[in-house]
Formats: structure tokens, sequence, C-alpha cells
């Protein structure tokens, strides 16, 4: 296959010598010709050392008859301009676009780039799955601390919906004293149902917490927050 | 009119301020604020510094719904991307990208976005005083295909407004001559 990289970063480089160790044939453009020269040392000429934003040079690489374009420039501007450039007038078949701003990604599905990689994305997805969003949230601290107010928010999910207070086993040493419901707060009694967006209010001892977030929450509490 | 420029350059800058001068509501961008050193005291619409290729900044600056919006900057690859967001999420109604690049900006025109290269019409207006042939490009290239999801593109202005007060008057219209601004 033809791979037309534009970019010669880190990303544009590294795609290049793994795409030519798996046989592809492979044209990097990267306009900065200190960084290009680099680049045909390492991997050979296959460095147009021209901005491939520009149609005039885009032609020249041979964009026409590229299979794939592969725009990893670092400005989502350009990468953007080179996808649809190579889409819309050179009618190539694939191109695949590296989005730094995770907001241009709609913007660039919606104007016809085929595959849409968004690091900053992807980070922050591996970073929010380490964050419980299903969590108990501790209000306040009590005499010296054995003590805590806890709120939990009952979310899609938690086994408490649809079940009165009465019918959960909250753990010896803690209580469920209010109810949070469309703004309102209001003291739980026992025959008072459940509905999720509620947040009920508790107080116990630290080490009923477990207990409290598999009744509230549901799953395993994270351990050690 | 609602008046939405990109880029205070030298152009944006001018632009800016005949527009205020006839009593549309400006806002124009930068990045720079130095740039804004460009505008006279005497101008009274807003300038604001930010990224005009970032959605967020044009939404807080009152770009949504503008008549008129402008990618001015000193980027083609900036006009376009500022371009299509008017277009595609701000809703706005006409839309010009400077795009200097004259196979971009011919590119751009059939993908429904209204563009003007500085390259072409320099070249046109040289050869048109050397008494040569021109390109026969228009100053504005008027959008020629449909844009994505654009449904239908370049509607007219609001009528009430009367058209630019003050713009040449070539302009805006798809045939506009070869050199609009000569």
């Amino acid at each position: 296959m033809f791979v037309l990289v534009v970019g010669g970063g880190k990303v544009g480089y590294y795609l290049a010598k793994e795409l030519i160790e798996n046989g592809h044939e492979v044209v990097v453009m990267e306009k900065d010709r200190t960084r290009a020269a680099q680049i045909t040392d390492e991997i050979g000429s296959i460095v147009v050392a021209q901005d491939g934003c520009e149609g005039k040079y885009l032609g020249e690489a041979g964009c026409a008859r590229a299979d794939i374009v592969a725009a990893v420039t670092g400005d989502d501007e350009d990468n953007l301009v080179i996808c649809q450039m190579a889409k819309h007038h050179f009618d190539v078949r694939r191109t695949i676009a590296r989005v730094n701003n995770p907001k241009n990604e709609d913007l660039f599905r919606h104007l016809g780039v085929d595959e849409i990689i968004s690091p900053t994305r992807m980070i922050l997805g591996s970073i929010e799955q380490d964050i419980p969003v299903h969590e108990l949230l501790h209000l306040a601290g009590l005499g010296s601390g054995e003590l805590e107010i806890i709120e939990a928010h009952l979310q899609k999910g938690s086994p408490a919906i649809g079940r009165a207070t009465a019918d959960l086993s909250i753990p010896e040493g803690c209580s469920l004293f209010a109810i949070v419901r469309d703004g309102v707060a209001t003291a739980l009694r026992p025959e008072t149902v459940l509905r999720e967006g509620d947040k009920v209010i508790a107080i116990g001892r630290a080490d009923c917490e477990a207990k409290l977030h598999e009744q509230l929450i549901g799953g395993v509490a994270p351990s050690a927050v | 009119m609602k008046i939405v420029i990109v880029g205070c350059g030298r152009v944006g800058a001018a632009l800016a301020e005949g527009f205020d001068a006839s009593g549309h509501q400006v806002v124009i961008l930068d990045i720079s604020t130095r740039a804004f050193d460009r505008l006279s005291s005497a101008f009274r619409g807003s300038a604001i510094r930010g990224d005009g290729t970032d959605e967020d900044v044009l939404r807080r600056a009152g770009a949504d719904g503008a008549d008129v919006f402008l990618a001015f900057t000193e980027g083609d690859n900036r006009n376009v991307m500022a371009a299509q967001l008017a277009v595609e999420n701000l809703s706005a109604v006409k839309v010009i990208a400077k795009i200097n690049d004259p196979v971009r900006a011919a590119a751009y025109a059939d993908l429904g976005i209204a563009t003007i290269c500085r390259t072409s019409m320099l070249t046109d207006a040289v050869h048109e005083y050397l008494g040569l042939a021109g390109s026969g490009m228009p100053g504005v290239i008027a959008p020629t295909g449909g844009h994505h999801g654009g449904g239908e593109h370049e509607p007219a202005l609001p009528a009430a407004t009367g058209g630019l007060a003050g713009s040449p008057a070539g302009a805006g219209s798809p045939a506009g001559g070869s050199a609009a601004e000569a």
C-alpha cells in the first residue's frame, strides 16, 4: 500500500518507520528542512521537504495515487486541510487525521475525515477510568474522626434503587438519616423507596464504608480512598 | 448586521473599522492583543483576544449566528477551519475564508466556502496593469459545491440591512469581477 504521511514529528517518523518495516510504500512530507534531512538520514530518501498543506506539493508527493493519507502534524487545522484536500481534490480513498483538541473530533468527522485519532481523548479516557465516578462523598468528619458524614449519589446500576430503606442491609454503627431529592432534603424513613438521582446522607463509622458502598452504589468499593 | 472577523491584520482591521463606521455590530478576534493596535481609537466594536479556530472561544465572543464571518488570519488552514466551524456549528450566514494558496482556494470553493485568494488577486492586478490576460478567477470565489450538512449554502443576507455599505460593490457577489479590492 502507498501511504502518504504528512508531518514528520515523532508520530510521523515512527509511523513511517513501522509502515516501511511492514513492507508498505511511504512518503513523508515535512516542511522543516532540518527535520526532513534528519528523517532522510535515518530512514532514507522518502521525505518531501515541503508543506503538505499546499495543494501543489501534495500533488508532487503523489497524493493522487495514495491509498491512505495520514495527517499527523501537531496542528489540527493543518490536519483537517490535508485530509480534505486529499479526499476532495485528489480522491484519496482513506484519510486519517490526528486531532489534538477533542472538541474538533465531531467537526472533522462531519467534514469527511475518515478516521480520527485523538491522543488527548485517549489519555483522558485512560485517566477517567481510574477516577471512580460512582463514589461515596465524604462530607465531614465527626469527633476525633472515627465517625463520618457521607453522601451517596444513587445512579443507574445502584442496587438500592426501587427498594425501601428498611430493606437495605445497612451495617451496624451506621445510619441513613436524610435524603436529598430534586434539591429538597427530607428525613429518611424506613418506608422511603429510593430512586435514581437521590442523594442519601449517612452517618457512620469509617469502617462501615465498604458495606455502605456495596448497598448504595453497588460493586466493590475502590480500595484505600 | 453582526460581523465577525478572525484575524486583526491590515485587512481585518481595515474591514472592521469600515463596518463599524457604517453602523454594524463588529467583533474582531486575534491571538495577539498587539494586533489590536491597528484599530483606531474610534473603533466601537469588540476586540477579543482568542483563537478563532476554537469553537468555545468563538461562542464566548458571540460569533454564533453571525450574518457575516470573515476568516482573515495569516494562516490559510486556520482560516479554512474557522470558516468551516462558522458554517457548520455557528450557523453563520455569509462566510469568507482568505486562502492564499490558489489550489486550496479553488478546492474549498468547491466544498462550499467562499474564498478569497491574495495570490491570484495580486497576479491578476499586475496582469491587468500590464495589459496581459488575467487568470479569470474572481476576487471572491463563491462556493460552487454544497457544504457538508450545510443544507442551503450561500443564503441571501437579511434584506433589511441593505447590503454592506461602503464595501466594494462586487465583493459579496459571486461574479465579483477580477479585482474587488483594486
